[in-house]
Parts: C-alpha cells; sequence; structure tokens
C-alpha cells in the first residue's frame, strides 16, 4: 500500500470513527431521561461526530487532490463555536419554560434563586404599585451571580 | 476498501437521522424537539461532507458552512420563541 493509499485509509477511519461517534449520540438522545440529560447528547457527542468528519474529509482532499479547503476549516471552526451555544440556549429556555425534570434529578439550585427573586418582585410591585417584568429581574441577578 | 468505509458511515449517519425524528415525534415537549433538530442539521452537514467525499468533489463543501449556519439560527430563533414567545422583539427602551 503506497503513501496516498494509507493516508487515504486514514482518513476513511476518521469518518467511520466520527459516524459512530454520531451513532453513540443518536442512542443518547433517544434512551436519556429529559430534555436536560439530552442535550449533552445532543450537541457534545454530535459535535465531536462533526469534527472527526469534517477532519477526515480535509484530510482525504489534500493528499487525493492536493486541494486544502478553507471552507472545511472554517466550517470546523464554526461548529465548534456555535454547537455548545445553541445548547445553552435550548437547556436555559427549557429551564425557563418550566420543563419537567427527570425523577431521578436529586438537585435543583437555580430553583430556590428563582423562587427568591419572584418573591422580591411580587413584594415591591405590592409596595410601589408598578409594573415590573420578572423575566429582566431574573436576568439581572443571573448576570450578578 | 475506502470506498465500502465510506457506505458504513454514511448508512450510521442515516440511521442517526432517522433516530432523531422518531425523537421528534415522539418528543414530550418543545425543547427535545428543537435539540433533536439541531442535531439533524449537524449530522446532515457530516453527512455532505461524506457524500463529497465519495463523490471526490469539491462542489458541496459551500453546503456544509450554509447548513451550519442555517442550523445555528433557527435553534437561536426557536429557543427565543420558547423563551419570550416572540422572536423579533420591537422594544425600543433597552
Amino acid at each position: 500500500m503506497n503513501i496516498d493509499g494509507t493516508i487515504e485509509f486514514i482518513a476513511a477511519l476518521f469518518m467511520l470513527a466520527g459516524s459512530i461517534m454520531a451513532l453513540i449520540s443518536a442512542i443518547g438522545i433517544i434512551r436519556l431521561p429529559d430534555v436536560f440529560t439530552r442535550s449533552h447528547a445532543g450537541t457534545k457527542s454530535s459535535t465531536l461526530a462533526v469534527l472527526l468528519t469534517l477532519v477526515g474529509a480535509f484530510i482525504y482532499f489534500a493528499s487525493n487532490q492536493g486541494f486544502y479547503s478553507v471552507r472545511l476549516l472554517l466550517g470546523i471552526a464554526f461548529v465548534f463555536l456555535t454547537a455548545p451555544v445553541a445548547g445553552h440556549v435550548i437547556t436555559r429556555a427549557a429551564y425557563r419554560a418550566n420543563v419537567k425534570m427527570a425523577d431521578t434529578t436529586v438537585e435543583d439550585e437555580l430553583k430556590d434563586v428563582m423562587d427568591q427573586v419572584r418573591e422580591e418582585a411580587e413584594k415591591e410591585r405590592s409596595e410601589t404599585g408598578e409594573v415590573i417584568i420578572e423575566d429582566e429581574k431574573v436576568a439581572d441577578k443571573e448576570h450578578s451571580r | 476498501m475506502v470506498q465500502g468505509m465510506l457506505t458504513v458511515a454514511l448508512t450510521f449517519y442515516g440511521i442517526s437521522i432517522c433516530i432523531s425524528v422518531f425523537r421528534i415525534i415522539i418528543g414530550p415537549s418543545l425543547p427535545d424537539r428543537i435539540v433533536a433538530l439541531d442535531m439533524i442539521g449537524v449530522m446532515l452537514v457530516s453527512s455532505i461532507a461524506i457524500v463529497s467525499v465519495m463523490l471526490t468533489t469539491t462542489a458541496f463543501l459551500e453546503v456544509i458552512l450554509i447548513l451550519a449556519i442555517l442550523a445555528f439560527i433557527s435553534t437561536i430563533a426557536f429557543s427565543k420563541y420558547i423563551e419570550r414567545g416572540v422572536i423579533l422583539e420591537y422594544r425600543r427602551d433597552d
């Protein structure tokens, strides 16, 4: 086997490893109990899957055609940058929308803070009589923590 | 050998996308469905990379970037809709 064939084999191995990661992440997304654990499977391992696959494609095109694709590198950087952000934003929205957690959940530290903020908002509203938007108060509290 | 490995990888991606579609159908809440939708977008990106390697053409590499950007923006818009009930806000006092 010559050197080009070996490099192509390594690239295909990268892609196969990425697809196995994707399969593991799909198993996670169907088996895990609630949305907060499912978002782990949906963002972390599938990010690794797409990273391995795109690296494999980059190696393949670099060895086979001598084409160093800037688009693939940009795609790798973009996916690596945005997938954790997307996962965080979805989980935050799910918590705000009061999605039910799994029965095996042992601790919810944010719940106390949210209750406290809601009580303070109620008190302030009854004192001053003005309308307060609770979401903004919660956001302020989170940022100051 | 290499073609066989690529075919197997593409099959695995197809199975993963089917499982995510199943989660979209049965998902109890809206965030579940959006997590699965985000995952489908990411897996579509990598299966397009595999297809372009199988066909040994670099014409599909633009699709990867655009699909990644679209998946990210749609995820952000959906989660904003869950959180606030609106996608575009028109408040001027921020």
